[in-house]
């Protein structure tokens, strides 16, 4: 069974003093399957959250549908089974930790035995035990990240969705949300997480969509999307003379960059590579390395979102990377 | 209902942990406790003074405190995106607002029991040590009539801003209370259409005046007299009817 379905999600804004439609979700058609981790990726204002919002019930789409673990996301009874943590939590800030917590293990009609485990255990598994019985107001914001991941978790959901779980963390809290998603897959739950930082998604997601502009424009497991596909061969060299230096240029598929002694291009595809390493050794030079370089998912998104969103330049400097 | 419960205690927590909300109830004890002194300058019947001042105090407070904490109840939750977590559980739209508007009712309820347990332990002290239990049910058709002001708030902080939904309750407050006296007049000086049309609003806008019994019982009549199930029923009906109008706005809204 899926665990989300959309079939022609739409979904239009009326904003302004003409209340002027703005469509912000185009036909969005997404599967994301049992037991997966699936990392929803897009720019700012791709239309992530909206998405989100749209199967939380949270707005209404204009056109199109969604189901959630096989039932339409506007029937309630559906949400028992699923656990939120919505953009920039903002929570009752006069309720303490524990109070939080209670409150939602109420409202998902959990008794009071289970209810006062569940939360002991939530606290310890955010790492908030000691910060229990301190009111909200007084929480970091990274404090309000994780308590509003327990809040996700109270009913110890099928399907967990996370907007940008992440933001607002610092490295180890970032690590720590990370282990937390993992540790939520082995226990064959579903997280769907939505996030703009890269590593993020390409540490832990089984399968990634890519959102730009409102419409999904690629969706597949990492090492597909990824692809075998060769970006380019990066050569490093020294003891060029400037003849050989105004050949490589030309061979290059970016302008050569002189670090030190050495010297980087790169070259489009294996045979060009061949023919520049016999030209280099004809003419007497130093070989350091061939390096094959496969987009990673960075490049991928930066260059699917120049591609859609005109104005935003996307191509990596030349020599950002490399260097044996 | 479990679940409605939850949302009113949550909402009940949120007002009594507002600072706010004490410093008007220490201020409308202080003044209920200063017809003492208005008592004492007036000659003649001061026990008489007091239960009037006392019960309007009641009834000025326990509105301040409603427009107050009722206008921002739903608003704030959309707000402050409290509203998307409790959205995204296993709870109806619907269910969300009862809880709130009870959640309220109960702090009002509150609220006006202390206050109208400080009025009759004056009375009690300042008289000839009688307690006047017959102000208790004057301070029960208050509440009564505060929850149809909560109602009318909440319906106005469903789908518009704190100052707007202030400005409507207050005015529908002010109608609410005069609706008898806009009643007479139409059907005095109004022709006949215009007659139809006050009858209408007549039937449509709250009647406040009808909770209002304190002038009868501070002057001792009966009070089998003044409060007629009628007046409760209606009071009940007028809520149920808000409340439904309430959930239905709100459960078409997109929370964004
Ligand atoms: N309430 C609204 N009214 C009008 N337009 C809106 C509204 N909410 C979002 N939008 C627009 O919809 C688009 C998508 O917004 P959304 O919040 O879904 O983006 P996002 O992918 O979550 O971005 P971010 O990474 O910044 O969180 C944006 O262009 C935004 O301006
Ligand atoms: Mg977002």
């Amino acid at each position: 069974m899926l665990v989300v379905k959309t079939e022609g999600l739409t979904k239009e804004f009326r904003t302004g003093f003409w209340r002027t439609r703005v469509r912000v979700l185009h036909d969005l058609n997404l599967e994301v399957r049992q037991g997966e981790i699936f990392g929803y990726l897009g720019p700012n204002g791709a239309g992530k959250t909206t998405t989100m919002n749209l199967l939380m019930g949270l707005i209404y789409p204009t056109a199109g549908r969604a189901w959630i673990l096989g039932r339409d996301v506007s029937d309630v009874a559906v949400k028992a089974a699923v656990g939120f943590l919505p953009e920039n939590p903002y929570f009752y800030t006069y309720l303490t930790g524990w109070e939080f917590l209670n409150f939602y293990g109420q409202l998902f009609g959990i008794p009071s035995g289970e209810r006062r485990r569940r939360i002991e255990e939530l606290l310890h598994l955010v790492g908030l035990s000691d910060a229990g019985k301190l009111q909200l107001r007084k929480y970091s914001k990274g404090m309000l990240q994780r308590i509003g991941l327990a809040q996700a978790l109270i009913n110890d959901p099928q399907a967990v969705f996370l907007d940008e779980p992440m933001s607002g963390l610092d490295p180890v809290g970032r690590k720590e949300v990370r282990d937390l998603i993992l540790s939520l897959k082995a226990k064959g739950k579903t997280v769907f997480f939505s996030s703009h930082i890269i590593p993020d998604v390409e540490m832990i997601c089984d399968r990634v969509g890519i959102i730009v502009n409102g419409r999904l424009i690629r969706v597949g497991p990492l090492e597909e999307l990824l692809g075998s596909e060769l970006e380019s061969i990066e050569i490093s060299a020294s003891g060029l003379d400037d003849a050989a230096m105004v050949e490589m240029a030309q061979w290059s598929v970016r302008p050569p960059v002189h670090r030190g002694e050495k010297v980087f291009f790169a070259v489009g595809t294996e045979k060009e590579a061949m023919q520049v390493v016999e030209r280099l050794l004809k003419m007497g030079a130093l070989i350091h390395a061939i390096l094959p370089h496969r987009l990673t998912l960075e490049e991928h998104f930066l260059r699917e979102v120049a591609n859609r969103e005109p104005g935003r330049r996307a191509s990596p400097e030349p020599g950002r990377r490399g260097g044996p | 209902m479990f679940k409605i419960q939850a949302i009113a205690m949550n909402t009940f927590k949120e007002a009594v942990r507002d600072r706010i909300l004490y410093a008007i109830l220490v201020f409308a004890i202080a003044m209920i406790a200063g017809t003492v002194i208005l008592a004492r300058l007036g000659a003649g019947s001061g026990e008489k003074v007091i239960r009037d001042f006392g019960l309007g105090f009641i009834s000025i407070f326990g509105t301040l405190i409603a427009v107050f904490l009722g206008i921002g109840l739903v608003h704030k939750e959309i707000d402050r995106r409290t509203i998307y977590t409790i959205v995204s559980k296993p709870i109806h739209r619907s269910q969300f607002i009862v809880g709130k508007y009870l959640g309220l009712c109960f702090t009002l309820f509150v609220n006006v029991a202390i206050m109208t347990a400080t009025l009759v332990g004056i009375i009690y002290f300042f008289g000839e040590g009688l307690w006047d239990f017959r102000l208790v049910a004057a301070s029960a058709m208050i509440f009564m009539e505060l929850m149809v002001i909560t109602g009318i708030a909440v319906l106005f902080s469903a789908f518009s801003t704190p100052a707007l939904s202030a400005i409507f309750t207050l005015s529908l407050f002010a109608i609410g209370r005069l609706l008898n006296d806009f009643m007479m007049f139409g059907e005095k000086y109004a022709g006949a259409t215009a007659g139809k049309v006050i009858g209408g609003l007549y039937y449509l806008l709250p009647n406040l005046a009808r909770f209002n019994i304190s002038t009868e019982v501070v002057h001792g009549v009966p009070l089998g007299e003044v409060i007629s199930g009628m007046t409760i029923l209606y009071g009940l009906l007028y809520v149920v009817t808000l409340l439904a109008l309430t959930a239905l706005i709100f459960q078409r809204r997109d929370f964004r």
